[in-house]
């Protein structure tokens, strides 16, 4: 089988500076996958080609790179699946993580990200004998967030991480979770405190699912983020604009079927947090000059009380 | 120049429960990898990892019997009695280090049956063992502040006056290279399944840290005795987990036989792999295989229930063949997988040079023998990972500071700048792989006398086009073409001893099936092959013997 591929280089040697992009041609048994095609250049067209990977079966996190647009374990994307009528496919390094050389990134981002989050399980006792006693189920549950390989996917099309480095990121915040649902960990209480105040913590992900589409393991960090969110306030730690937000959009919708608009960001930041108020005033007059001002007078829409029906239940 | 107590070289699990060790007792402790910590082939181990606990009823002596069963009587009955000794605790640790061990009802830890063994004892995090094991000690090594020296790459052991007294590793990412000193090395850095194609193990496996030691002086020992997993997928070589016929899957022919019926009536599918891959063999050779493979049969066991403990084989079943176990079977054959030999080591995973440790895969303590059981890999790591270090500790007290002398340092510069400077040669890839396909057809499932003088004379020629080959990238950043040249050159020196062990064993034992010469010879052969390194011997190959260690089991006929 032909496959045209069209890959960006980068070197860092170049006193140009500059990244490039490079096609191949190549020919290559039809089952394939993006790696064994990337995997044949390196060997037998431009030994140059630098990239990682290893065990070519999904499950060392090495091969993460972005394939037509989209981060992707590359050992377990076929070529079949991203090019079914021979389209050139187009290969790039993760984003959001700095470029080494050609598809290999730096993995200090990733890793220091991991290492805000306390990873390792900080249990108050030792049992006298033997193991910890937890239940099945409870093991079972983690499963989902132990099957991270810390591929770099979700940091990568992370739509938050693009315009603010300092969020804990996905993985990251996953990692976490499997920690703070952990019965053998004694450090819930303190983990959820952090997470949810730390500049950079749960509230920060806008909850665009990019995480979710591209995890090639099923981790639904953003899952576990919104889990994380819950239990924060289930906790007691209410004290954040995410939280106040989170309240006051159940309350409006709850009470009118749809959002005040007007009065949203003032119940999240508070009436007299002039700071972060000030900051929307430019927002405010450009939905003004394009017409979209919220009404003074917030109405309920027609049919509230289904709406309320449905709260009532839920609540219930 | 850098400087440690113990240098570790690899970051698998034996690197990182020996460093864990080293750290924990307040010793100046570094690894060093050519790849990050979690991206270790330790990952690739599914199915568990066994321990006979005493509070389940299960005792030492059973799984030690079984153990050395399994290696048809090759393995050191010391050595194994040690990690059957040890097993219950190193896999409690490991728990409360925080790995989310599947429970039974009791909120204990639950098992699930592996092959070669009657008592069901070995423990399991779905099919994804090895991977929860490496980051729950990555996760440990974060803790404790470990210094590793990520994406470096040990080009060459420092020897001192007959001492090993630390590595020269290259930096990958700015293709500097550097002396790590150290008051003693451990050697943990896994297999070398890139010398055979296809091969379960990842593209990092080339026996680097075994061709260090060779290189070094050090014997290897039993290398002839490579593992062919029974269940991989053809082309690839990707691997399906013995947790599949563990928890019940059928191996069937092309008759929709259980076959295994015929060769192993009482343990069926799960004989030992040696056993069940000569089967399959058999099957495929006489006719009755479905276009050179057998299936597994799991979908009697459910889709719930594979789901749910066997959810990455699912993965890699509708991944890379778009085929649905719980619909259909699944084409499979024996893929070489481990090898059982590897550096020679005593208990204590301590090699013939003071200083130079081994564990893992790369070492052989020998609790395998001819033939690994399923799960025994990932406790070995643990157990003697563990020991080394805490040898190594007490060896580095009384051991005298380290020299200066940086002169190994400018020989390596030497050397890896006259690989830069050769002119446009043969193809890396080309060469190996060539090589690697030859390794597989000579030292197989099957072997003899004309199969092993094939891969011989295959690699003579292999060795002649060594030095021919080029590196076309001469560029400082992540080279991977140079790091390939030198794995190449570590690999032909795995594939010389794995041949010359094989080529001296003259009997069939465990994995080493030799259809000229198919019994087991204990009169002569209950022996080890050692094969070392020497300049004065013709192909600079020697090759000894020695006895295997026999404590209380006395060699019977193997029968399963």
């Amino acid at each position: 089988m032909n496959v045209n591929l069209k890959v960006k280089r980068f070197d860092p040697a170049d006193s140009t500076g500059g990244s490039w992009w490079q096609e191949y041609n190549i020919d290559i048994h039809q089952d394939s996958t993006v790696l064994d095609a990337l995997i044949h250049v390196r060997e037998y067209e431009d030994t140059s080609l630098a990239l990682r990977c290893a065990c070519r079966a999904s499950i060392c996190g090495s091969c993460g790179m972005k394939v037509n647009g989209s981060a992707k374990l590359v050992c377990k994307t076929r070529i079949v699946g991203v090019s079914p009528n021979g389209e050139q496919i187009t290969v790039e390094p993760m984003g959001n993580q700095p470029v080494i050389k050609d598809l290999v990134v730096s993995l200090d981002t990733f890793f220091n990200q991991v290492k805000r989050v306390e990873p390792y399980m900080q249990p108050d006792f030792i049992p006298d004998s033997g193991e910890y006693i937890a239940s099945n189920e409870s093991m079972e549950n983690l499963l989902t967030a132990m099957n991270c390989i810390m591929c770099g996917c979700c940091v990568s099309d992370c739509t938050v991480l693009e315009v603010d480095d300092n969020f804990i990121g996905p993985a990251a915040l996953a990692k976490a979770w499997r920690f703070v649902d952990d019965p053998r960990d004694s450090k819930k209480k303190d983990r959820l405190k952090d997470l949810n105040y730390e500049d950079g913590g749960i509230w920060d992900c806008t909850r665009c699912m990019q995480c979710v589409e591209v995890c090639p393991k099923g981790v639904n960090p953003m899952e576990r983020i919104m889990e994380l969110r819950d239990q924060a306030i289930e906790i007691g730690f209410t004290n954040t604009n995410g939280a106040r937000h989170a309240e006051a959009v159940y309350g409006d919708v709850g009470h009118s079927g749809w959002l005040d608009e007007l009065r949203l960001p003032i119940k999240t930041f508070g009436m007299f947090n002039f700071k972060e108020l000030i900051k929307l005033i430019p927002i405010g007059i450009k939905s003004q000059l394009v017409g979209k001002r919220p009404p003074i007078f917030h109405k309920s829409i027609p049919g509230v009380e289904n709406i309320r029906k449905i709260f009532e239940r839920y609540k219930n | 120049m850098f400087e440690h107590d113990i240098l570790i070289v690899g970051a698998g699990l034996a690197g990182l429960r020996a460093a864990v060790e080293g750290v924990k007792n307040g010793m100046n402790v570094a690894v060093v990898s050519k790849v990050h910590p979690v991206r270790s082939h330790s990952n690739a181990a599914q199915g568990g990892i066994n321990a006979p606990l005493t509070d389940r009823g299960d005792d030492w002596e059973g799984h030690a019997y079984d153990t050395i069963k399994g290696s048809d009587f090759l393995a050191d009955q010391d050595a194994v009695e040690v990690m059957s000794k040890e097993a219950g605790d190193a896999v409690i640790e490991l728990e409360r280090m925080g790995v989310i061990f599947t429970r039974g009802e009791d909120g204990k830890l639950g098992t699930r049956a592996f092959g070669g063994q009657k008592v069901a004892r070995t423990f399991f995090v779905g099919a994804i063992t090895g991977s929860a094991l490496l980051h729950v000690l990555y996760e440990q090594s974060l803790k404790l502040g470990l210094n590793v020296y990520e994406e470096w790459f040990v080009t060459k052991l420092i020897i001192e006056d007959g001492v090993c007294r630390g590595v020269i590793a290259y930096d990958m990412k700015n293709g500097e290279l550097h002396t790590i000193k150290a008051k003693a090395v451990i050697m943990a850095s896994g297999g070398n399944g890139r010398v055979f194609e296809p091969s379960t193990q990842a593209l990092i496996c080339t026996g680097d840290g075994i061709a260090l030691a060779y290189k070094a002086g050090v014997p290897l020992m039993d290398m002839e005795m490579i593992q062919y997993h029974p269940t991989t997928l053809a082309r690839t070589g990707i691997l399906l987990s013995e947790a599949a016929r563990g928890e019940g899957a059928y191996l069937l022919n092309s008759n929709g036989e259980r076959f295994m019926k015929k060769y192993a009536p009482d343990y069926m599918e799960l004989a030992s792999r040696d056993v069940v891959s000569r089967s399959e063999q058999t099957e495929i050779d006489e006719g009755r295989g479905i276009n050179g493979n057998v299936h597994l049969d799991l979908r009697h066991l459910g889709r719930d229930f594979i789901e749910k403990r066997l959810g990455y084989l699912q993965e890699v079943s509708l991944e890379f063949l778009g085929i649905d176990m719980a619909e259909n079977p699944v084409p499979v054959r024996p893929g070489m997988h481990y090898i059982m030999g590897g550096i020679k080591t005593d208990i204590n995973g301590l090699t013939e040079i003071p200083g130079l440790y081994a564990a893992g895969e790369c070492a052989n303590v020998s609790v395998h023998g001819a033939n690994r059981l399923g799960a025994n890999s990932l406790l070995d790591t643990v157990v003697f990972g563990r020991r080394s270090a805490e040898h190594a500790l007490e060896y580095v007290k009384s051991v005298r500071p380290n020299s200066k002398s940086e002169d190994d340092l400018k020989l390596e510069k030497k050397r890896l700048q006259a690989i830069l400077d050769r002119p446009k040669g043969e193809n890396i890839a080309k060469v190996r792989e060539d090589m690697a396909v030859n390794m597989t057809k000579g030292i197989g499932v099957w072997r003899d006398q004309e199969s092993i003088e094939g891969a011989l004379e295959n690699l003579k020629n292999t060795k002649q086009r060594l030095p021919n080959i080029s590196v076309e990238d001469k560029g400082k950043f992540f080279n991977t073409n140079l790091i390939f040249a030198l794995e190449l050159e570590f690999m032909v020196d795995n594939a010389e001893a794995i041949i010359h062990g094989a080529i001296t064993r003259k009997e069939s034992r465990g994995a080493h099936y030799r259809t000229d010469m198919p019994d087991r010879d204990d009169e002569n052969w209950l022996k080890h092959t050692l094969v070392y390194y020497d300049i004065n011997n013709e192909n600079n190959v020697r090759v000894e013997t020695s006895p295997v260690t026999i404590t209380k089991w006395e060699p019977v006929k193997r029968v399963y």
